[in-house]
């Protein structure tokens, strides 16, 4: 006997729009003032009308389309009817049988794996609800209601069963965080809970006979964060076994309905919510004060030629365009789009794409981790560290010397662009750095150099390889930037004659 | 409709109905249902489900923040408040 493990995952992503789905409220997180950013409309105060936001419609069909789905020409919206206090209107305005986009995927890359194909079932626009605060002493006092989220433009994005593993859920939701950083559809904050997952997860055992059973599907609520998705998904194959094995209840049984569990982060352990009643009875109907959203063929296609380029597409150009690794290209392309537009500037300046990589994924990923910022406050642009590279490149300056310059440049916070480039110059004169490879400039060092070393020369003629390289070092010494290989031939040459 | 149904609505929609209610809801909409159901003897085969009663679509409107409620005013309606939250009697997670 063996079992698979199948998992299919709805993703909430919160919109990066200026205001509400259906009102003007500003559409921002803001936990410090409670209650407001609210007015009518989003507190479902009686004739109260909701207009939809153009902007968080454009957003959805972006995403639909990256998401390979099929856009519908004719979509709507309904309301899913439930009492719960985050909710004033005691419903949500969703969508529930015809989404603007359906039939879709999305592939990502598993580590030692390969890629991954994920079916999306559908994805819809709704809006978001507010936030409650429970009493969480146990001491039963009133629960704390803010109404600042709710009618938030929120996108949920459905996959089919096809998720395998923890792994694969977190390859999927990776690459649709990407996926959504590089649209610009939605800044994927979980700690801020601009993304949030949900997950379906069951068995399938298969007996040794070829027999196949599946178990009870479970819903796990409340997965705010991707290393949460993976540990439940763990946990509840784990449980789910244990059950099976003790109980025999499997799918189809009378009387096993699907269950929903939440996700407890700090014991790591599922636990088995109240099930809301018959409150499952969601009662939908189209929202009459909505009217529908029509697009022509000409019109989405229109939005698509519109679409930026991307995650796996920019992995694809990049280890063509600046033959880099898969991994090189992973490792930029993962870091966001703001990362990647940067490297390609820096790669596009000097010319050289694994001069370029090195730099981004060493030296300038080193300098933000350590100062804990995006790419976009880094004080040394793209334009700047290109240039300074094109040295490098071109052999004006060495690796060591630029990595001086880099450092000083970072000392100077936030740049100009053109100063940079002028200040670039400035430090490699004021140190020196600049390669001397002019023979003439180096041949007086190099004489009275040697005139004043016969011994190490005398090592040297005698075989003793090594015993050039203090000479090296004190011609380096006397002429900064010379070009160390110059140098040793030019030793090598003169004690030969 | 039957007594059941009647008493699942009632849940649905926060509804406490005394006995003599629920006897004369059911019975008032069984009637209604009735009524309504004259509709069911038009053919509707090939008749498209209608997503709306006006024929009108696209209405939208840009993405301008406007001013919102002062908190004193949103919370105005409220049962309960703190001045700051809406309050409701305790709301379990954990069951």
């Amino acid at each position: 006997m063996h079992h698979t493990i199948v998992i299919g995952l709805e993703t909430h992503v919160q919109l990066l729009t200026k205001s509400k789905l259906f009102c003007g409220c500003v559409n921002r997180f803001n936990p410090e003032n409670p209650n407001t950013q609210t007015c009518p409309v989003c507190l479902g105060l009686p004739g109260s009308l909701p207009v939809m936001n153009r902007e968080a419609f454009l957003l959805s069909v972006k995403t639909g389309l990256a998401l390979n789905c099929d856009i519908s020409q004719f979509t709507k919206w309904d309301r899913k009817q439930y009492y719960y206090p985050d909710l004033p209107k005691a419903y949500q305005i969703s969508q529930y049988d015809l989404p603007f986009s359906h039939d879709g995927f999305l592939e990502a890359e598993v580590e030692g794996q390969g890629v991954k194909r994920v079916g999306i079932i559908r994805a819809h626009l709704e809006e978001d609800a507010g936030k409650n605060m429970h009493d969480e002493t146990g001491g039963g006092r009133d629960s704390h209601v803010d109404l600042n989220r709710c009618g938030t433009p929120l996108l949920e994005i459905v996959t089919e069963p096809d998720l395998r593993s923890a792994a694969e859920a977190k390859a999927y939701l990776d690459e649709l965080k990407l996926l959504l950083n590089y649209l610009g559809v939605s800044d994927c904050n979980m700690q801020e809970g601009s993304l949030r997952c949900d997950a379906n997860i069951n068995l399938h055992i298969h007996g040794d006979d070829g027999s196949k059973i599946a178990t009870p599907i479970v819903e796990v609520k409340n997965l705010n964060s991707f290393r949460g998705v993976e540990q439940a998904i763990d946990y509840e194959a784990n449980r789910q076994l244990e059950i099976y094995e003790e109980t025999g209840r499997k799918l189809g049984d009378p009387g096993v309905h699907k269950e929903t569990r939440g996700w407890d982060a700090n014991r790591s352990v599922t636990f088995g919510q109240r099930s809301k009643e018959e409150a499952s009875d969601y009662r939908y109907l189209p929202d009459p004060d909505l009217v529908p959203i029509t697009l022509t063929a000409d019109e989405i296609d229109e939005i698509r030629q519109a679409l930026c380029e991307f995650p796996a597409d920019r992995r694809r150009r990049f280890s063509e365009a600046f033959e880099l690794s898969a991994y090189d290209v992973s490792v930029i392309v993962n870091q966001g789009a703001e990362f990647a537009n940067y490297f390609e500037t820096v790669a596009a300046e000097c010319g050289d794409g694994k001069q370029a990589a090195n730099w981004c994924t060493q030296d300038v990923q080193r300098e933000l981790n350590e100062r804990s910022v995006a790419i976009g406050e880094f004080p040394i642009g793209a334009v700047a560290l290109g240039t300074l590279l094109a040295k490098v490149v071109a052999n004006e300056i060495t690796t060591k010397s630029a990595r001086e310059v880099f450092a000083e440049l970072l000392e100077s916070e936030a740049i100009e662009p053109t100063a940079a480039l002028a200040q670039i110059d400035q430090i490699i004169e004021e140190r020196g750095l600049a390669i001397v490879s002019d023979t003439g400039e180096l041949e007086g060092v190099v004489e009275t150099v040697l005139a004043g070393n016969q011994k190490i020369a005398d090592d040297f003629r005698s075989g003793k390889q090594g015993a050039i390289g203090p000479l090296i070092g004190q011609v380096m010494r006397e002429v900064k930037g010379a070009d160390a290989k110059v140098v040793r031939q030019m030793l090598i040459e003169k004690i030969g004659k | 409709m039957d007594r059941q149904q009647v008493e699942k609505t009632a849940l649905l929609a926060r509804l406490k109905l005394s006995e003599s209610e629920v006897v004369k809801f059911t019975d008032q909409l069984t009637g209604l249902l009735d009524y309504v159901a004259i509709l069911n003897e038009i053919d509707t085969d090939d008749v498209e489900p209608m997503a709306h009663a006006v024929e009108v679509s696209n209405v939208l409107r840009d993405d301008e923040p406007v001013a919102s409620l002062a908190r004193d005013d949103a919370l105005s309606n409220a049962p309960k408040t703190d001045g700051v939250y809406f309050l409701v009697p305790p709301i379990l997670t954990e069951g």
